[in-house]
């Protein structure tokens, strides 16, 4: 008999990780805090249907650890009443699996991490309930300073700036996201090595954002793929918080890059932007930052789908200024045309940084407009704006895919995450 | 006979002294007496080998007092920048409160694993203090207002006490936050550190109203902020370093643009606006207790009216 239950005991030791089951109720919030707190490497912790209510900032510093709920509707954290805490949820911990609940109505930002190798988020919600507001949190998901980042199937609305951002990271998967009426839907800003792809981002100010900024411990960011994503009807106005970087999207925009180095963008559908499918530009401020390179390198955008657009671009700063410059429509790809003086009176771009646009369809008459941010801002007298898709014609290899390895499984490919909790 | 020796020892004596066997536990005990940090039940006496001390500039805490008190069982090497690196079995101890009501004590303790942090929190009579995994929340009334305390869990303790290698660490006890008066001289004399440097670097107590604006405001940044806005650490990503070694004004916030602040820029474009303080972001978020913009993220629930009043005037005092 003890001998048997030696063997019980064993075998409920290493070999079975523990389940930690949440139920809605006023002790919810303690109980899921103290299970993340507690669980070990290879645990979960379970929220039954229903929503919690939750005050504070809930955390996960363990590795290895799943969090999971029973659907995306089911399972609700609603964080209306908060009273602390910086997000509703941080994970430090590497290795963490999050899937399958929601996040509402945090007073910052909804799901961060921090630090973290090995990051995967599977179909979670991250919403403010109240429409579009620039009281709402900044941020849905927010994986920063991160590595090998799984963002698989989640849904982003309302933030005031960023649905989705990946910042300062590497090694990245966004796919088959939905992102809706926040600033940013989809932004990957000072990353290295990016996939996104089969997301849908629509009704945001701005569809897809791939930056890069000057003055972080991360920067120079490249090697971004954007291929196979819906960025159409990006017609909400910004409603950023001034001081933002993305503060300067106007409404009614596709995709924005830049300052970024290799990125490629195709099999895309863009359509229904007012202000523009696509802007290519320069990073936009002063900089002292002696390390920081402020032009756009190397994008390559082929094989695409642009659909009408720029048929009314939004009352702002850029958006006038495009309008001014251009008039409508605005063409479906807008370059900045921003290169080092010298360069702008001799050569031009150096071949080294050269892009690639071509095989693309257009719907518009006018596919293409080089803006000369140059002549318009700086030598009036000399400014003239291009039309010529030619002059980006580098022929550009193809970007590798990007592999993210999350608790030593390769999740890189569709459906991986089903596997990742076995 | 042998068994009521044992007896003996364990109800008598270990409270009159430290147990080193609880500080190297797995498992934190129930509750602060087990430790034997204190010789009365209130942790009003410590005994002897716990030595209390101060910090020339102390962290905020919704205006709490606090009590310091540092256990260990070999001298830290008296290093001029960092924190001090004290060794396994070493304790750091230290208990909030408004007066004579206790809220909740907190102990840092250095393991063969690295430290582990636990809160224990006070009963209303101040006689017992029991572990707080989880944290508390408690609402009380005080000279400043309603307070709505936070006790932190084991995770929030990781948000400021923490490495470049994600390792939990002791913030307080550095040389330069430690040196005042005869202080030093004291803990050294108590074993508490050994022999000092030549040069023992300084930051002032950030209330000292007979110091420039510009030491008060960069040692009330540094003990308040750079145990996280610093390089290596967890607000790093901003770019923002507060830390009394930043010399850059950039990096200080002079003139630099937010990267990821959301509504904590407050419709504002810069960190620091050299004689503008209005229009800067870091005395914003010091004013507001949006938990969306406030900083620091934890540990307020009110503001630092004076901490606030100190950055205003230091930035109206910078040159533009």
């Amino acid at each position: 008999m003890r001998a048997w239950m030696g063997v019980a005991v064993l075998m409920a030791g290493p070999a079975f990780a523990e389940s930690f089951t949440i139920v809605p109720g006023p002790e919810a919030e303690a109980a899921l805090q103290e299970a993340l707190i507690l669980a070990a490497p290879g645990d979960e912790v379970v929220l039954a249907p229903g929503i919690y209510q939750i005050t504070g900032q809930l955390s996960l510093a363990g590795e290895d650890v799943t969090l999971r709920g029973a659907g995306i509707a089911a399972s609700v954290l609603s964080f209306k009443g908060q009273t602390s805490g910086a997000e509703g949820l941080i994970v430090t911990g590497n290795g963490a699996i999050l899937k399958d609940f929601a996040v509402e109505d945090t007073k910052g930002d909804a799901i961060k991490s921090k630090g973290v190798d090995g990051f995967a988020v599977i179909r979670v919600r991250a919403e403010w309930t109240g429409g579009p507001k620039a009281e709402n949190g900044s941020y849905g998901f927010y994986p920063v300073q991160s590595s090998n980042v799984l963002l698989d199937g989640v849904v982003a609305i309302g933030a005031s700036d960023a649905g989705i951002y990946v910042g300062q990271s590497r090694q990245i998967i966004v796919r088959n996201a939905r992102a809706e009426f926040n600033v940013a839907g989809l932004e990957i800003e000072n990353c290295y090595y990016a996939d996104v792809y089969g997301n849908t981002l629509t009704n945001n100010t701005g569809g897809i954002l791939i930056f890069d900024l000057p003055d972080l411990p991360q920067q120079g960011g490249h090697d971004i793929r954007v291929f196979s994503n819906r960025s159409t009807g990006n017609n909400t106005d910004n409603f950023a918080p001034e001081g933002n970087i993305v503060g300067l999207v106007p409404a009614g925009t596709g995709m924005l890059i830049m300052a970024n180095a290799d990125v490629e963008v195709f099999d895309n559908d863009f359509s229904d932007n007012r202000t523009t499918n696509m802007i290519i530009t320069s990073y936009v401020n002063e900089t002292e930052d002696e390390a920081y390179n402020k032009a756009p390198r190397r994008i390559s955008v082929h094989g695409n789908r642009f659909g009408i657009s720029g048929t009314d671009p939004a009352d702002s700063d850029f958006g006038n200024i495009l309008r001014e410059i251009f008039g409508v429509p605005v063409p479906d790809i807008v370059w900045d045309g921003v290169v080092p003086i010298w360069r702008w009176f001799t050569i031009g771009m150096a071949d080294a940084d050269q892009f690639g646009v071509h095989d693309n369809e257009h719907a518009s008459a006018v596919p293409y407009g080089n803006a000369d941010f140059v002549g318009y801002f700086g030598l009036t007298w000399l400014h003239s704006v291009g039309q010529d898709m030619a002059e980006h014609s580098a022929d550009l290899a193809p970007l590798p895919p990007v592999q993210v390895i999350i608790r030593g499984r390769d999740v890189s490919h569709e459906g991986a995450w089903s596997e990742l909790s076995k | 006979m042998r068994v009521l020796v044992f007896l003996a020892l364990l109800a008598g004596p270990a409270l009159a002294e430290v147990s080193s066997a609880t500080i190297l536990a797995q498992r934190p005990p129930k509750t602060l007496a087990e430790f034997g940090f204190f010789g009365d039940p209130g942790a009003n006496a410590p005994v002897v080998g716990v030595v209390p001390y101060t910090l020339n500039s102390p962290l905020f805490s919704d205006y709490a007092e606090k009590d310091r008190f540092i256990y260990t069982p070999e001298p830290a090497p008296a290093v001029a920048t960092g924190a001090l690196d004290f060794p396994v079995g070493a304790a750091i101890i230290k208990t909030f409160r408004y007066g004579a009501r206790k809220m909740e004590t907190r102990v840092l303790l250095h393991q063969a694993a690295g430290w582990k942090g636990y809160a224990y929190l006070w009963n209303d009579e101040g006689t017992e203090a029991k572990l707080a995994l989880a944290g508390a929340d408690l609402s009380l009334e005080t000279e400043h207002g309603t307070i709505a305390y936070h006790v932190p869990n084991a995770n929030q303790c990781k948000a400021c006490h923490i490495g470049p290698d994600k390792a939990m660490v002791p913030i307080g006890p550095k040389l330069r936050n430690l040196n005042r008066a005869a202080q030093l001289a004291d803990l050294v004399a108590a074993g508490v550190i050994g022999a000092l440097p030549q040069e023992v670097p300084l930051v002032p107590d950030y209330r000292d109203e007979s110091l420039a604006d510009e030491r008060r405001a960069r040692a009330y940044l540094d003990i308040n902020c750079g145990h996280c806005h610093a390089p290596g650490l967890p607000a790093d990503t901003s770019g923002l370093f507060l830390n009394w070694e930043e010399q850059n004004p950039l990096r200080l916030g002079v003139n630099k643009r937010p990267v990821a602040a959301g509504k904590g820029s407050s419709h504002l474009q810069f960190d620091v606006v050299p004689g503008d303080p209005e229009a800067s972001i870091l005395l914003f978020r010091m004013s507001t207790l949006d938990p969306g913009a406030m900083m620091p993220e934890i540990g307020r629930s009110t503001i630092d009216a004076e901490g606030a009043a100190l950055i205003r005037t230091w930035i109206a005092g910078l040159e533009e």
